[in-house]
């Protein structure tokens, strides 16, 4: 229904702290865009800055096409969904709802249809009666979320509504959450610190880190396309290991050194490494693209290592193991059938066609 | 907190309470006796709550022969009109205080807060000097600016303080909603500072009601007078006339005590203030 468009938009807080620094960032419409970053990256304020409850220092909001800098949050037309629900104590569940119906002069029977509707796509309709006082912590996010749908705004803003979830229902509101999406086909904007909510929700991501954005682009080309060695760590998890080293040259073959280890580095990386030879890199490999030797054949350019198995996490499905090669610890995810065990060496493969190489100075990538 | 108590703690534990009643009921009933005394009998040394020859003759009295009822009149006049405008103004001022940031904001809650460390008695000139400039001696508008002024600063601070365990993001919820500032702060936040609105507002009435010393700078004519400043004008340069006194203090005690009756509910949970987030 409304695409959201940021402008270079700057936070500078009275204290001269700079929350957001012109960040440009599009949210088509019907799109669900995920906010993603450490906490004070500056995502809430970009939030609250889209909402008009702060206001933007410099550059321009654009919802459909207007600018909407100077808009009350009122006249905005957008709903929120808070942290901590923010609903109201002293109304019951069916009030809370038709709060902004009844703001917006809507009839009675009107608003009586739009909150049963909504309630109903939530299953809260034998809630409607009751205080928040009386709800669980996920009938309250539903709640929030009904208020917010209730009055079919143009753009939902997110900000970290599952985090005061415990895990399980944090997993199933996540689903519910798209489902709504698909079902309302309203532009969403999302705010959360968890990579694992911004990778299955978003149709795009952007992360954010110190202010800065530092990658727009969809959940997986963030993924497998980092643009720096911060995005490549934030997400993913386990998180991506990194290894410090050199680059050698041995004839026409480049490798990486690292301590008492090196591992040959395919020659399609041959033109981005050409001129880091004999100079200090920074190789990040994810726990997935590391394998038992016997069962390597999902490697399509292996890479051979030893390592003794530290500690084994057995997850069912998957094992998350510490390795440890002399003074370098890493993460690795074997299948079960790969059995590690506490204490004993392993012969790994690293698949060198999906590692990443970053500059050790600016941690930008370089392949 | 441990439910299991012996018999011997309850006995300690009602018997110190049942001390304390005693001594805080103790004074009322010997009011109560004193206003039920005929006149000749005012100095007997009996215990008896109810005297042997109780009379309501004082209680006539006070109404046929004293302007009571125009002193009561004129007392909830003035205590009526300090607790809408304490409450009024500091639920105003106190929200502003909490939530908004503006030039002076610390200077102006630390100014209200020294207000409170000087005794009443001593802002009593300089209080005197501005009413009488203002030509609002002998008006219950001057009196009612100075109760104002003295309740005012205790009430703002504790609506700051309430507002300040609101979170704000119910009033950003609102805003975004489509309400305005104040419909926010009249819908969503008046509504939940209600225990400290109860505070605010006997604290004010009870500043009003009960004060003597101020009313007898301001208020001249016997047609006027507060109650406290009435039952005083029963005192006499060469006799008291106590059983009028008491009847009168134990008539104008009622109303306080309704009040409290009728708030106790909201008391308890306005001096808890904070301690429970819903």
């Amino acid at each position: 229904m409304a695409k959201v468009q940021l402008d270079k938009i700057t936070k500078v807080y009275e204290n001269t702290f700079t929350a957001v620094k012109e960040a440009d960032v599009i949210a088509e419409d019907k799109e669900f865009v995920v906010l993603v970053g450490p906490s004070g990256c500056g995502k809430t304020t970009v939030l609250r800055m889209i909402a008009g409850l702060e206001d933007v220092t410099s550059g321009k909001i654009f919802i459909d096409d207007k600018v909407v800098n100077n808009v009350l949050p009122k006249d905005r037309d957008i709903a929120m969904v808070f942290q901590n629900y923010a609903l109201y104590p002293h109304m019951s569940v069916y009030q809370n709802m038709e709060f902004s119906l009844k703001l917006r002069k809507t009839p009675k029977p009107e608003i009586d249809k739009l909150v049963k509707t909504a309630a109903g796509l939530l299953g809260i309709e034998q809630l409607l009666d009751r205080k928040p006082k009386q709800l669980s912590g996920g009938q309250r996010q539903r709640v929030a979320l009904g208020r917010a749908i209730v009055r079919q705004p143009k753009v939902f803003l997110f900000d970290e509504p599952l985090s005061n979830l415990d895990a399980k229902l944090r997993v199933q509101m996540r689903a519910e959450i798209i489902k709504l999406h698909k079902k309302l086909e309203t532009t969403i904007i999302y705010v959360t610190h968890d990579q694992t909510e911004a990778m299955t929700m978003g149709d795009k991501i952007v992360v954010m880190k110190d202010g800065l954005i530092l990658q727009i682009d969809t959940p997986i080309n963030v993924y497998n396309h980092p643009t720096n060695k911060f995005v490549a760590g934030f997400i993913g998890s386990p998180a991506i290991n990194f290894f410090d080293g050199t680059i050698g040259k041995k004839g026409k073959r480049l490798h990486f050194d690292f301590g008492t280890f090196s591992v040959d580095i395919p020659d399609t990386y041959d033109d981005s490494l050409k001129d880091y030879v004999d100079k200090d890199i920074t190789m990040g490999v994810r726990p997935e693209d590391i394998y038992h030797k016997k069962y390597s054949s999902n490697a399509e350019i292996p890479a051979e290592m030893d390592a003794q198995v530290e500690v084994v996490e057995p997850l069912g499905s998957e094992f998350v193991v510490n390795f440890l090669t002399r003074d370098t610890t890493f993460t690795g995810r074997l299948e079960p059938k790969e059995e590690p065990k506490m204490g004993e060496t392993m012969t790994l493969v690293f698949d060198m066609k999906k590692v990443h190489f970053f500059d050790k100075e600016t941690e930008e990538t370089i392949v | 907190m441990n439910k299991t108590r012996h018999w011997y703690q309850y006995v300690i534990i009602y018997s110190i309470l049942l001390l304390f009643v005693a001594i805080s009921i103790f004074p009322i009933l010997r009011v109560l006796t004193i206003s039920l005394r005929p006149g000749d009998n005012l100095l007997n040394t009996s215990l008896r709550i109810i005297p042997e020859d109780a009379t309501w003759a004082n209680y006539v009295q006070l109404f046929t022969e004293k302007p009571f009822l125009t002193w009561i009149k004129n007392s909830l006049l003035v205590t009526l009109a300090v607790t809408i405008i304490g409450v009024a103004l500091s639920s105003t001022a106190g929200y502003a205080f909490s939530r908004y940031k503006f030039p002076g904001r610390r200077s102006g809650l630390l100014a209200l807060l020294v207000t409170q460390m000087f005794p009443a008695t001593m802002l009593l000139l300089p209080l005197y000097i501005m009413i009488s400039k203002l030509g609002l001696v002998n008006s219950f508008l001057g009196l009612i600016v100075m109760y104002s002024a003295s309740a005012l600063p205790f009430c703002i601070w504790l609506m700051k303080g309430y507002y300040d365990t609101i979170p704000p993001s119910l009033e950003e919820s609102a805003k975004v909603d489509g309400a305005g500032k104040f419909y926010a702060f009249w819908k969503i936040i008046l509504p939940l500072a209600s225990p400290a609105l109860v505070i605010t507002a006997l604290f004010s009435f009870m500043a009003a009601w009960n004060e003597y010393v101020v009313a007898a700078q301001v208020l001249w004519y016997e047609d006027m007078f507060t109650i406290p400043l009435g039952l005083k004008s029963l005192q006499g340069n060469m006799t008291t006339q106590w059983g009028m006194y008491a009847a009168g203090a134990l008539i104008i005690s009622v109303p306080v005590i309704i009040v409290f009756l009728v708030l106790s509910k909201w008391l308890v949970s306005g001096l808890t203030l904070g301690s429970v987030k819903g």
